[in-house]
């Protein structure tokens, strides 16, 4: 193994930085696409009910089969893979604002809702404080998510850690399997270390 | 002049044959110290939550200082009143100075004018200003949170405050303070006061006149004396003999 990173160390590198992109790009898109549906979904339970059945349907779906599913409506590569990481993470994402921002204590909302704020400003004000650390969880488990999965996206040129294991695969290369392998599970477990201290300090 | 004017009020909850607030009718002088008095599920706490438009009507007319508040936007109406329930609910994540100021500081005032008026408030419910404006409301106790909830509603001098059982999770002794506190405030500064509980001693102490409410209906509604003397029905004098039972316990004990 350290001999293979020894001579190819730009490949190694190249591979991790691409999943680092790769998770980066999809956690702002899905940041965003979240942040709406959750507005949405706060207004009626009854659109929010629909839309966390709509996403877990996605979930349940094996991920190289949406990716395949995509490919002849976006073709290969990165943008697919952006895609489906962000449909993927919706799931988890609308599931923990919602479920934390339902779950503030009833009287705190009532009493800010009944000494004149908007349902807007209890949102923002009220709501959102104190639901941060719920919050804060479902992005972490989203990255982690994206993490994994991503390795994934390798199989439709997307890059990331996944070429390695591919094509360590493929030529029955241990060293790149192993870097592959080795180096995926690192990453989603040291980021999931690092967001969870920052998750208790809030 | 009328402050507050219930007409023929009704309010039905969806999945329930019974009215909850059932054809009230009634009219509130402006500096009236009203208590609403009965017991669980009689309407009491849905008359005041109609009154500022938590709930709506399913018919009748609720008139406050000469406008229909059907034709008024909620937040600003609920604004203008104040409201504290039971359990005060005060903001957690934010100091008192900043749960006080809580409304001020969306309508953007300056930071001056919130903190004397914070620190104003503080002593008007007496607590002293220094020791509890940077303090958080897990810090206080169930009387001093409750104090805190009144300043925050004081905070804009509404003239028509509604109050939903504030006392009823505090101690005797604490409640006895709060309850003389209370009617310190409303006289030195002649508001108009809602206050619903289920205490008949509560209510036939704080209150100029009485509502007895009981299934949503209004029973009667005057003067202490005159429900004593002259019951409307036979529930309300079946409350007033068992406060009665209570005195001669006590005097019997003595």
């Amino acid at each position: 193994m350290i001999e293979y990173i020894r001579k190819h160390p730009e490949k190694v590198l190249g591979a991790l930085t691409e999943h680092i992109e790769l998770v980066l790009i999809t956690l702002v898109i899905s940041l965003v696409i979240a942040c709406l549906l959750t507005l949405l979904a706060m207004r009626s339970e009854r659109v929010s009910d629909a839309l966390n059945n709509l996403f877990s349907v996605l979930y349940s779906v094996p991920s190289l089969a949406l990716f395949a599913l995509l490919i002849p409506v976006t073709g290969l590569g990165r943008t697919t893979a952006v895609i489906v990481l962000t449909l993927y993470n919706q799931y988890i994402l609308l599931r923990s604002f919602t479920a934390g921002l339902r779950d503030v204590d009833p009287a705190v909302c009532e009493a800010a809702k009944g000494i004149g704020m908007t349902d807007m400003q209890i949102l923002t004000k009220i709501r959102v404080p104190l639901a941060r650390r719920a919050i804060f969880a479902g992005i972490r488990l989203a990255v982690v998510s994206t993490i994994g999965i991503g390795t994934i996206a390798a199989s439709i040129n997307a890059g990331g850690l996944g070429t390695l294991l591919f094509e360590g695969l493929r030529t029955i290369n241990t060293p790149k399997i192993l870097w592959g392998s080795v180096l995926s599970a690192l990453l989603a477990v040291s980021i999931n270390k690092l967001l969870k201290m920052v998750e208790n300090r809030l | 002049m009328s402050v507050i004017q219930y007409e023929n009020v009704c309010k039905k909850f969806a999945g329930s044959s019974k009215y909850a607030v059932d054809h009230v009718s009634a009219e509130i002088e402006s500096g009236e110290f009203i208590t609403i008095l009965g017991s669980s599920g009689c309407g009491k706490t849905t008359l005041l939550k109609l009154t500022n438009r938590l709930y709506d009507p399913d018919d009748g007319k609720i008139i406050v200082e000469g406008v229909d508040i059907k034709t008024v936007d909620p937040v600003e109406l609920r604004r203008r009143l104040g409201y504290v329930i039971q359990q005060v609910g005060l903001f957690p994540h934010m100091t008192i100075k900043e749960n006080i100021t809580v409304i001020p500081s969306l309508m953007k005032w300056d930071k001056r004018r919130m903190d004397e008026r914070a620190d104003e408030l503080l002593k008007l419910v007496g607590l002293e200003p220094a020791e509890f404006r940077d303090r958080y409301p897990h810090q206080l106790s169930g009387g001093q949170q409750q104090r805190i909830g009144l300043a925050r509603v004081l905070v804009l001098d509404p003239d028509i405050m509604l109050l939903d059982e504030p006392f009823g999770a505090i101690d005797a002794i604490t409640r006895l303070n709060l309850q003389n506190e209370l009617l310190r405030i409303q006289g030195s500064l002649g508001k108009t006061i809602l206050f619903v509980t289920h205490d008949i001693n509560e209510a036939f102490k704080m209150g100029n006149r009485v509502m007895v409410m009981n299934e949503g209906r209004l029973l009667q509604f005057d003067t202490p004396r005159e429900i004593v003397q002259h019951p409307a029905d036979a529930f309300v004098k079946s409350l007033i003999d068992s406060a009665r039972t209570q005195e001669k316990f006590w005097e019997g004990a003595l």
